[in-house]
């Protein structure tokens, strides 16, 4: 069959299924389970209403019990043992022996582990900061344009892109030409116009992860920007005229009237941009793959599992991942709900 | 403190003029209500005053001095919103000393001068409140602070009373009627409703889609509309409107009130043509004995009833009855009235025929 056939068929069949399960299930429920009818209609339909929410969520439970939970249980229990293949049993026959701590305690001796954190910190303060902040910029700046919804859509295209394809721009941008050829990467070609020396960007350490962060910022900034934009758009103008009158200025307002009334939201961006930047995988991954003291730590626990194939450590840096990710995310999904109310 | 003085303003959105020249002059100290129905310019021309709306042409002065196009914190007016545009991130405190601390005052003088606006208000004990934690007359009365703290020759208010609850807004409108007399600033003051126009106001500014129908005291605008519009707007429940006949004789015959032949000592137009007349609903009594409307309700509101009378040919008319004043209960009525209470308005141009 044609793959794009077998796609539309797969979407047929999923959709229809949802359909059907959520259509089957109530009926059921409400036909012959907790009937509507008979000596007690009432309280059937009470307690019809009571199994009903759970009716809808059942699929979501068990789709987030099979892909989230229990991963995240089968990896803290990977990181705590160690995987040797059975003597004289055949490939991909393993034992799992129960090690403790062993594999963190490895861990926390590798140097590459600690540049990943250092650089996963650097990530983590760098890139939702001048998100947020080129963000509010943009926001601000282009509300009032008559083409600022052009220049909206500019920046927020490159969230329409992939971390990857991104990246392979921005290598692009960085590339470097022995010096003599021509530079097709733009930040030489400007270099070496103004008389300097074609750099390879990518290897000067230290400033080679900057250099990966622009690549985030420049597809978090967009969204950033529209979360601040509708914030923004949010604050009622009477305070901002009220402020005119009081004589504050320009920047005044900005930063005293408009800024505070959207603390918040700032402050939701800036915790969705921190996950993402924790996660951050794919950039590193496609531009430089940790090399030249560039590497993070989802790519370490990329190149432990995948590479090395040493799952203790691999689940045991993943955990590491998760126990940073998830006070923040906490912290995020009480503020939403807070915004909401 | 000082007067306004507005000459020829003139405000256009594009192609679109909404406010068609006005010339209006506020004394020192004085109160002044703008007044219209909605989309009659009264907040625009207020924003104009403020400098929150640029003014296309024309001129305005406050105290003598051309703020046409001064930035609106230099114009020395305060400005209290509807929504009352309280910044919701500052304490009552902060909100109020906000314009001072833009203006680079040092802390101690702002202090004192929060101080005293909270007294005068009453705020002393929500100084360290943030608006949320306040009721809606708590927090207009923030807003009016925040404008007596700046100390401006002009106070401008629009529409401050439009979002309490009736009970609040009777409340509000007799603490503004204070606050007036006790710091006898100029105020200008935007509404829609005639009733806080008519008790606070000493001069009133009828508007109507950008131009000024009168300007007046409260009780001359009511015992001496200028036309139709402003006869109708002035008096709550609003003047009855019926249509006249001249006659040979300096005489007008009225239909619509019950084919009454009243004399009219103005200028009339020649006999045959018509004009409008005007009289107020507490000019008219019900006389049980007549037959001349059919009674359609009666709302009782204790002292007062107003009383639904339709006319034959149709006009509608409302009349005022005290409570010992017979009460028709539905049927034919008749209605006297004294002629000398009767308002002549022009048929074309509304304009009243003195």
């Amino acid at each position: 069959m044609h793959p794009a056939l077998q796609g539309l068929l797969t979407i047929a069949i999923g959709v229809s299924g949802c359909i059907g399960y959520f259509y089957f299930s109530n009926l059921i429920l409400d036909r012959f389970i907790f009937p509507a009818k008979g000596p007690n209609a009432g309280r059937n339909i009470t307690r019809a209403n009571m199994v009903r929410p759970w009716l809808f969520l059942l699929p979501a439970i068990i789709a987030l019990g099979l892909y989230l939970a229990y991963p995240v249980i089968e990896t803290l229990r990977l990181s705590l043992t160690e995987r040797v293949p059975v003597p004289g049993g055949g490939p991909g026959e393993y034992a799992y022996n129960w090690v403790g701590a062993e594999n963190y305690v490895k861990m926390m001796a590798e140097p590459k582990f600690w540049e990943a954190m250092r650089n996963n910190m650097l990530w983590l303060i760098v890139v939702p900061a001048f998100s947020t902040a080129f963000g509010l910029l943009a926001a601000q700046l282009t509300d009032r344009l008559s083409w600022g919804n052009v220049a909206k859509s500019l920046i927020f295209m490159p969230m329409a892109i992939s971390f990857v394809g991104a990246s392979v721009i921005w290598k692009l941008v960085y590339d470097a030409r022995p010096e003599g050829q021509e530079q097709i990467g733009i930040l030489n070609a400007i270099v070496t116009s103004f008389g300097g020396e074609p750099q390879t960007w990518l290897t000067i350490p230290f400033w080679n992860s900057f250099f990966l962060m622009v690549v985030l910022i420049w597809i978090q900034t967009g969204f950033a920007m529209v979360i601040l934009s509708a914030a923004l758009r949010g604050i009622p103008e009477e305070t901002v005229e009220a402020a005119i009158v009081d004589g504050a200025n320009p920047f005044q307002i900005f930063f005293k009237i408009k800024v505070p009334q959207i603390k918040s939201t700032i402050m939701v961006v800036w915790t969705t941009i921190t996950l993402v930047v924790l996660k951050v995988f794919d950039i590193v991954f496609a531009m430089t793959n940790g090399q030249w003291e560039t590497q993070v730590l989802a790519n370490y626990m990329f190149d432990k599992l995948f590479r090395a194939n040493d799952w203790g450590i691999g689940s045991a840096s993943a955990m590491v991942i998760m126990l940073l990710v998830t006070p923040i995310l906490v912290w995020n999904v009480r503020n939403a709900r807070k915004e909401m109310r | 403190m000082s007067g306004l003085k507005l000459s020829n303003v003139i405000k256009r959105y594009g192609d679109v003029q909404v406010i068609h020249g006005v010339d209006l002059e506020i004394e020192d100290g004085e109160f002044c209500v703008f007044v219209g129905p909605s989309g009659c310019g009264k907040s625009t021309l207020l924003r104009m005053v403020a400098g929150l709306e640029e003014t296309s042409e024309g001129q305005i002065s406050i105290g003598g001095r051309d703020v046409t196009h001064v930035d609106p914190a230099e114009r020395g007016v305060a400005m209290v919103f509807q929504t009352y545009a309280l910044y919701p991130h500052m304490t009552v405190e902060e909100n109020m000393g906000f314009g001072l601390k833009m203006n680079g005052v040092p802390k101690a003088e702002i202090k004192q001068k929060v101080g005293e606006a909270s007294r005068i208000l009453k705020l002393d004990d929500y100084l360290k409140r943030k608006p949320k934690a306040l009721s809606g007359g708590q927090r207009q009365r923030v807003a009016i602070g925040r404008a007596i703290v700046r100390g401006p020759e002009v106070f401008l208010f629009d529409e401050p009373l439009s979002n309490l609850d009736a009970e609040l807004r009777v409340e509000m409108r007799v603490e503004i009627a204070r606050l007036h007399k006790e710091i006898g600033a100029t105020m200008i003051y935007v509404t829609h409703d005639q009733v806080e126009a008519m008790t606070l106001a000493d001069k009133i500014v009828v508007l109507r889609l950008g131009n000024i129908e009168q300007v007046g005291a409260p009780m001359d605008l009511y015992r001496d509309p200028d036309n139709k519009f402003v006869a109708g707007f002035i008096g709550s429940p609003a003047m009855n409107f019926v249509e006249g006949v001249v006659e040979e004789g300096g005489t007008v015959r009225m239909p619509g009130l019950g084919d009454a032949v009243a004399p009219a000592s103005v200028a009339l137009p020649a006999a045959g043509s018509k004009v409008i007349v005007g009289l107020r609903p507490q000019h008219i009594r019900v006389d049980p004995e007549g037959d001349s409307h059919t009674v359609d309700i009666t709302e009782s509101l204790g002292g007062v009833s107003y009383v639904y009378a339709n006319a034959a040919n149709g006009d509608r008319l409302v009349v005022e009855a005290r409570e010992d004043d017979p009460m028709p209960r539905g049927g034919k009525v008749g209605l006297s009235f004294d002629p000398a209470n009767l308002f002549f308005f022009d048929a074309e141009t509304e304009k009243r025929i003195r």
